[in-house]
């Protein structure tokens, strides 16, 4: 359950950005841990419970925001606020590196990400 | 793929790793014979060779050349492998390639050694930094970086033990296991693999300290210090994730441990 710091309106640290896995990775769960590594320069990703509950819920049409709301506010005790800096940490570095693809608008047409093929 | 057709066989040396066949073909006995001796176990017959590289030998200019960075990426249908020392293209469908190198044998070593690389991407295998060695019918593999332990564990084996490599491990997908096969690249003990193989019974990485015991390895971990290890040159996102695949499918199908050990011959007494 997430639990909001402030009382009134609430403010949120990310804004509505939709996130999608790129084609250029490989992922693949094993013993628990999701581990993801871009094929294009061989960086190396192990992701925590709620990392891996966001990469699997990115799927370039639900913003970041409802993936915090649903995957991992209802799923994780965690605190809202921190739930979300920690989600936009987290999108923010995968992003740099090319494994997570981040827009304003949906994305679209993607290959099918390869733990799915 | 393809078999190649056959070469003259007077003038070509085919050298057998992993069951895998490649005939290098050269005017130059001298290089023949250097070739014969440096690869002597794992010589075949070149007219079962699955792939075949004509060779051009040229006197090097720059004696730095071999320290400089190797180059792998598909140019149309070919692969194009080069370093100071080598240049070679190489076509995986037709089976045919052609190396243009100086006379040091390091530079036909890296070539195997990629195309080797590239051709085990496709079927679930890799090359590895590791020795390993044979024991009671099943393999074991000893991967670290260099200064880790694999020359010491394998200069440590027991007479029953057989090496098949201190420095590079072939490991490649049958069924459901992964085997090790054995390979002429040497390390610092600067002696050939035997050509053998056998299904591979545990991975362990080294690490040299005061006593001798095996911890476990998450799978994460196992995945993550295994891709650190293995050998992989080619600039293509493709063979990238068919190599983390086969990372993973080898880290959920074979133990996995870190090795501490203290070099002495009691280490082999816990290696099961």
């Amino acid at each position: 359950m997430c639990v909001g710091r402030t009382k009134g309106k609430r403010r949120r640290v990310i804004t509505n950005k939709y996130i999608a896995k790129s084609p250029a990775i490989a992922a693949r769960l094993l013993g628990g841990e999701m581990m993801v590594m871009s094929a294009v320069d061989s960086t190396f990703f192990t992701l925590n419970e709620v990392a891996t509950a966001i990469w699997l819920a990115a799927d370039g049409g639900t913003t970041l925001a409802e993936i915090v709301d649903r995957k991992v506010c209802q799923e994780f005790d965690v605190d809202r606020e921190e739930a979300e800096r920690d989600a936009d940490q987290f999108v923010n570095e995968l992003s740099q590196h090319g494994i997570l693809l981040v827009s304003d608008q949906p994305i679209v047409n993607l290959p099918a990400p390869p733990e799915m093929q | 793929m393809t078999t190649a057709s056959p070469m003259a066989a007077s003038e070509t040396v085919s050298i057998e790793i992993g069951g895998m066949a490649i005939a290098l073909r050269t005017p130059d006995a001298a290089f023949r014979q250097l070739l014969e001796n440096r690869y002597a176990g794992f010589v075949g017959a070149s007219s079962s060779s699955h792939f075949e590289f004509d060779i051009d030998l040229y006197a090097p200019s720059d004696s730095t050349a071999a320290d400089e960075d190797v180059q792998v990426r598909m140019e149309g249908t070919e692969w194009l492998l080069q370093r100071g020392d080598f240049h070679a293209r190489w076509n995986f469908h037709t089976g045919r390639g052609h190396i243009r190198q100086s006379h040091n044998p390091y530079a036909i070593d890296s070539v195997l050694r990629i195309v080797h690389t590239l051709i085990l991407a496709r079927q679930g295998g890799f090359l590895v930094h590791a020795a390993s060695a044979i024991r009671g019918g099943r393999a074991f593999l000893f991967a670290g970086v260099s200064g880790a332990g694999k020359t010491t564990i394998s200069r440590l084996a027991p007479p029953d033990a057989m090496l098949l490599t201190d420095e590079i491990s072939y490991v490649k997908r049958q069924g459901d296991e992964f085997w090790a096969c054995g390979t002429p690249f040497a390390g610092e003990l600067a002696r050939v693999g035997e050509n053998r193989s056998a299904p591979i019974s545990a991975l362990f990485f080294l690490e040299k300290g005061p006593e001798n015991r095996i911890e476990p390895v998450g799978a994460a971990e196992a995945v993550r210090r295994l891709l650190r290890n293995i050998l992989f040159f080619a600039d293509d996102s493709e063979l990238v994730k068919l190599v983390f695949q086969s990372a993973c499918e080898f880290a959920s199908l074979v133990p996995v441990h870190r090795l501490v050990f203290v070099p002495d011959q009691r280490v082999w007494e816990i290696i099961r």
